[in-house]
Order: C-alpha cells, then structure tokens, then sequence
C-alpha cells in the first residue's frame, strides 16, 4: 500500500499569561479539526494554553532569505525610529 | 485558575516559577471528605471502586502498547495522553478501594499483586485490539468509541454520588471521558469516510468489539446493593445506543449484527471470569514489579 503524507499544519497557542497567539510549532493531519486535537495533545499537554489556532502550512507566505538584506538590514541604522531619548518613571511595571 | 482578561494573567505574581510549563494545576481531591458515607457496606464499596479502577488500569495498558507503534506521531502522543487519563483514574480508585477496604493495600499493591480471578473490569478492555497480530488501529479506535461512551454516561451520573470521593473522581473523569470520545468519534468517521480499505477495517473492528457491548449494561450484584452510590449500567444503556447511533449514521456505519460473546456459567469479568487474553497481559503489566518486590523507580 502507497503512503502519502498527511499536510502540515502550523500551531499557534495563547497561553493563560499571553494577550496573542504565538507560534508553538507545527504538526501533521489529516484535516484542520484533526489538526485542532493534535494540536491540543501535542502542545497544550501541561496546563498551557486557553486557546489554539492551527493553519495550513502552505498558506503561509514566508519573506525568503535571500531577500534578508533588503527587507530588513534598512532598519538597522534608523536609531531614530527607537523611543530611546524617553526617560522611563520607574512606577510604570510592564512597559 | 483562568483569567478573563489576558492582564489579569500578566500580573497575577502567585506562580512565577512554572512560568514555561503552564501553571494552575490543581488536586481534584482536595478538600473532599474521604470517610465512607454512613449505612454503605464496605465491602461492597470496595469491589465497586476495583471495578471502574480495573476498567480504566486495563484499557490504559491496551493502549500503552500503541507506544511507538502508532500509524503516525501525532496519534502516538494522543493514545498516550488518552491512556495516561485512564491510568490516573485507575490510581484514584484504586487508593480509594484499598482506603476503604482498611486492609493496608495501596494502589501499587491492587494493581500488581492481584490475579487475574481478582481484577473485576468488564472484559471489553482486555481483548486485544493491536498492534500486531491481535487487531489493528480500526478496532482500536472502536473500542475506545464504545467504552468512553459507556463509562462517559455513567461518570456523569457518578457525579451524585453519595460518596464524595467517588463524586469527586467522576467530575474530574468526565472531562477527560468526553474529550476520548471525541476522538473516537472523529476517527470512526474519517476511517469510515476514508478509502475502501479504511472503511472496511473500520466495520470489522466494530464487528470484533460488538460481541462484549452487552456486558457493559449488566448490573451487578454490587452495583444493585450500593444504591446512590453506584450507578447502575443498565440505567445508561438507552442514551449510549442513542450516542452511538449518532455516530453510526453520520459515519454510514451499520450497527453490528452479531451475537454476544456468552458468560461462563453466568459469570463474566465483573466477577472475575475473563478471556484467555487477560493472563497474557496482567503477566506484562506486572512482571517487573513482581520480579523485584518493593523496588522504586
């Protein structure tokens, strides 16, 4: 018998003390709501999560690494753009 | 613990240390009264508490075999994790049948020093449904389907029970049976929806468990004495023939067509009669710890 394999999944999980979903890995399945389940055995197994989000893998558009250079190294020299000249009170937590 | 507002978690500053590993576990057993309820015989608590502690130790060690040998990764970590839920069952009323018979016996001691004639699950959970020679994935996946369904609907009527240990272990089991069964379910319908080949080990393996689904419902002796304690599971029948003929038809699935496997002279697993499979598996399940008595690890 012929095997094809099932398509990949990618798993985002909000955990109890986060505000956003944030990428926790990636899984196999048959289908989104098997991907759902597995998602919730294979990364919410130890008291993690509230909330998962799985997506096709292949939906995602990924910036290349060949384009690494023009697509982020601009950035690098705008000091400008950092809120750094702004002095911090010290009665402000989480900032 | 939860939170409604994400901030609220952010500053909530009581559990720091197991920030990484999720936070927020709790005992579901904490708090709850353990002397057993006035005018129930102990010895008939006992043997009830050995019987839904034998269904889950037993079926936990059926899918433990699937370890490592899952068709793929991702349902390894799921028949494990279902397989961990039954065992921690298992441990609560094992502790509570070994508290309430006052003989010393803790859980290790009921799991690994009794015989076969002494384990009271029902014989559904001891057949061997695969890997290898004995089943396959299919008849998995259907026993699991009818047993989370049976013990779901009676763990929720538990959940009244006039003992509150066993109240207790049954608001814990029932979150974890509905989460089994949906599994179950989820993959009745994609093998049954799947290929030629899929779906015809899908209704062999409900043919295969089929013959030990009456036995589920026959009450026993002990449930039928321990009254607002016990469940009794010919109570449960009608809703779980109502669940499982939902997902008979969204599957296109008939239900089985064969006879019921026969007691030995009216006696079946409840009271210790069990198939020749049972010996096979207490054998592995308790070698090592009879082989070197009092060992930890």
């Amino acid at each position: 018998m012929t095997r094809s394999s099932w398509p990949l999944y990618e798993v985002f999980v909000r955990s109890k003390r986060g505000l956003n979903h944030v990428h926790v890995g990636s899984l196999h399945a048959p289908d989104p709501e098997m991907a759902l389940r597995n998602a919730r055995d294979l990364y919410t197994r130890r008291n993690e999560g509230v909330s998962i989000w799985v997506v096709p893998a292949a939906s995602i558009t990924a910036s290349s690494p060949d384009e690494k250079d023009p697509f982020f190294a601009p950035a690098g020299d705008k000091v400008y753009r950092h809120p750094t000249f702004y002095a911090i009170p010290e009665d402000v937590p989480h900032l | 613990m939860s939170f409604d507002n994400a901030y609220d978690a952010i500053t909530d500053a009581s559990d720091d240390k197991h920030w990484a590993f999720g936070t927020g576990f709790d005992d579901p057993l904490s708090g709850v009264d353990r002397a057993v309820p006035a005018g129930v015989s102990t010895a008939d608590l006992t043997a009830y508490c050995l019987m839904l502690a034998d269904d889950a130790l037993v079926l936990s060690q059926r899918l433990t075999e699937w370890c490592s040998r899952a068709p793929e990764l991702e349902e390894d970590v799921a028949l494990a994790n279902i397989a961990l839920d039954l065992l921690g069952q298992a441990r609560l009323l094992l502790t509570r049948a070994g508290e309430v018979e006052g003989r010393g016996r803790d859980e290790d001691a009921l799991a690994y020093l009794r015989d076969e004639h002494e384990f009271r699950n029902v014989r559904l959970v001891e057949i061997d449904c695969g890997p290898g020679p004995g089943g396959d994935f299919a008849v998995t996946i259907a026993r699991l389907l009818v047993f989370s369904t049976w013990r779901l609907a009676v763990f929720e009527r538990l959940v009244a029970s006039k003992d509150p240990v066993l109240a207790a272990i049954a608001a814990k089991g029932v979150k974890e049976l509905a989460y089994h069964r949906d599994h179950a379910a989820q993959w009745t319908l994609r093998l049954a929806g799947g290929t030629e080949f899929s779906r015809e080990r899908m209704v062999a393996g409900m043919a295969r468990v089929w013959p030990l689904y009456d036995e589920l419902f026959t009450t026993h002796e002990v449930e039928r004495s321990l009254p607002d304690v016990a469940v009794p599971p010919s109570d449960v029948r009608a809703e779980v023939d109502e669940v499982l003929d939902q997902v008979f038809t969204a599957a296109a699935l008939d239900r089985p067509d064969v006879a019921p496997m026969s007691a030995v002279a009216g006696k079946s697993g409840r009271d210790g009669v069990h198939t020749e499979a049972m010996g096979f598996l207490l054998a592995e399940m308790q070698h090592l710890a009879r082989s070197l008595p009092g060992a930890k690890w």
